[in-house]
């Protein structure tokens, strides 16, 4: 009885202390200036208002980053799905020469920290004339080792009569990485594109430096970047940190398991 | 080209060098983005590289001897350290209460579950910032609590004794439910008949716990402190949103002194250095876990 009590005011005070930041943020996107300085020790404002939702439209160039942001996140991600798998669907299922050097390079990609690449990375970009670009957003981050061993493994586990009986009724490869696996790995596609789809949502350092512009930067440079100046008005920076949060919240709520399963196994930044 | 043309499709189609074809974007993407620019950052490290400079000299090792001798440096390895280990040793043990805590498949331990996994999809940007101004004296709950107890607020976040353990803190709080999750999982693959036996031969919850869960776990908890190592020893965002490495580069780490070197000093080849002790670091921290983790011969 009293190991249970225990238990139940550990989880509780747990449950306070992860609940009642989010509270007092979504809370302060509708909180004035005056009320945040007058009433520190409430949660909740004293009278809502609405000009944080507002004043973010003009403070900073929200809609920019937000269609950034979907743009970097949504065709990084399509892009990621599709060529990782098709990597995958070589190392799992055809043979040929080279196959393990193949398999050793992608190790090695994982294995070494992004840190180690970010600065030669931007160099790069500089020399293609890339940076405060889309494509120098998206293409250095469209495919991921961690996506290409995922796909892989589950590829392994589909039985390889499959392809040859789709062989014998004279499908090529492509078609049988497009009509037989691929429709056989929605799980894998639903982890590996929820996964990179939060990873690179969220992520601060990449869209950091490789875009200057202000107008080429995402939700979370933008927000980092307005956050770091003085800040006068709290409730326009909340309300853009809710807004930011909002898609991945929906999401996680709808497809909770398929986090669960990516993140167990990979982890997340 | 026109041969080009013509082997894609019969490639594609089953004849021809297929695999390499499939594999072609990817390796294409990590050869330009990642296998090529290792080698050349250490190129970097090894020059005294500046952007927009005329020369690039070799430099040998003199940036990496620089970096020991680096104030600065020597306070963002520490810091690293620091809060990688106390991170990890803290997530341990909060995540493990949590799993055993929560480990049952009823509505209310599934829905609690879920409340402790959200924070870790948030962004460590917003996160960083929630917490920088809920521990604001002037404007953060936290410090408003503080003066409703009659106490004076404290300034966690520009104390040099506070601010680490405070982002320290911020890190379990992103994390906590990450380690649960994990450690669910793994407690649910323990077998049952594991405790039957250990309650027919008369052992409490303590005794059970230490002989049959925790080995049963080892697998699982050295999978989460790698993950768990990894991410603190590379620790930016939250940093930069909440401290900038400060106050008095009280919580600089590897990360932030490499973007403050590469991004705003634009001394690319000492941030280059920075990125290798890094790598070297993630790699002995985990060749370490490997052998605190050993199976031993009696397993």
């Amino acid at each position: 009885m009293l190991t249970k009590s225990l238990k139940w005011v550990y989880v509780g005070i747990g449950l306070v202390l992860a609940i009642v930041p989010l509270i007092w943020m979504v809370a302060g996107s509708f909180r004035t200036e005056a009320d945040l300085y007058g009433h520190t020790a409430s949660l909740f404002p004293h009278e809502w208002t609405l000009h944080g939702y507002k004043g973010v439209w003009q403070q900073l160039p929200f809609l920019r980053l937000l269609f950034n942001s979907v743009l970097f996140a949504g065709v990084t991600t399509a892009l990621t799905v599709l060529f990782d798998s098709m990597c995958a669907y070589a190392l799992a299922r055809l043979e040929f020469r080279g196959r393990t050097v193949a398999f050793w390079l992608v190790l090695v990609t994982l294995m070494v920290p992004f840190q180690v690449t970010l600065i030669p990375v931007f160099m790069e970009l500089f020399h293609f004339g890339w940076l405060n670009t889309y494509q120098g957003l998206i293409i250095p981050r469209a495919t991921s080792a961690f996506g290409i061993f995922l796909f892989r493994q589950f590829f392994m586990s589909i039985p390889k009569e499959l392809d040859e009986a789709a062989r014998i009724d004279g499908a090529g490869h492509f078609r049988i990485y497009w009509r037989v696996i691929l429709p056989l790995a929605k799980p894998a596609i639903a982890t590996v594109a929820l996964l990179n789809f939060t990873n690179l949502w969220n992520d601060l350092i990449w869209p950091l430096v490789v875009s200057t512009d202000n107008t080429m930067q995402t939700l979370p440079a933008g927000l980092a970047l307005f956050a770091g100046q003085h800040v006068t008005d709290h409730a326009v920076l909340f309300a853009g940190a809710v807004i930011s949060l909002l898609p991945i919240a929906v999401v996680f709520f709808l497809a909770q398991r398929y986090f669960v399963a990516g993140i167990s196994t990979s982890g997340l930044k | 080209m026109t041969s080009l043309a013509r082997k894609v499709p019969a490639a594609l189609g089953g004849r021809g060098p297929a695999g390499w074809l499939f594999m072609a974007p990817s390796l294409l993407i990590l050869g330009t983005f990642v296998l090529f620019p290792i080698g050349r950052s250490l190129w970097y490290s090894l020059h005294n590289w500046t952007v927009g400079a005329a020369e690039q000299p070799w430099a040998g090792l003199d940036n990496y001897t620089r970096l020991f001798g680096d104030a600065q440096f020597q306070r963002a390895l520490a810091n690293t350290l620091i809060i990688t280990v106390a991170s990890t040793a803290v997530l341990v043990v909060v995540g493990l209460g949590l799993a055993l805590a929560l480990q049952s498949e009823n509505v209310v331990s599934r829905v609690v579950r879920s409340v402790f996994f959200f924070p870790t999809v948030i962004s460590l940007t917003t996160v960083g910032m929630v917490w920088r101004f809920l521990l604001d004296p002037d404007i953060g709950l936290v410090g408003g609590v503080t003066r409703a107890l009659g106490l004076d607020p404290v300034n966690w976040l520009q104390s040099t004794a506070l601010a680490l353990p405070t982002v320290i803190f911020v890190n379990v709080w992103k994390n906590a439910g990450f380690v649960m999750i994990v450690l669910v999982a793994g407690l649910k693959a323990i077998p049952g008949e594991h405790y039957e036996a250990a309650s027919l031969d008369g052992a409490g919850r303590l005794q059970t716990l230490r002989s049959i869960t925790l080995p049963a776990l080892r697998p699982t908890m050295l999978f989460v402190t790698f993950m768990v190592t990894v991410q603190s020893l590379q620790l930016f965002d939250l940093v930069y949103v909440m401290t900038s490495g400060g106050p008095l580069d009280h919580t600089e780490t590897l990360v932030t002194k490499l973007y403050r070197d590469g991004f705003v000093n634009y001394e690319t080849g000492y941030a280059a250095a920075t990125s290798w002790v890094l790598f070297i670091v993630v790699v002995l921290v985990s060749a370490l876990q490997l052998r605190i983790f050993r199976y031993n011969d009696a397993d």
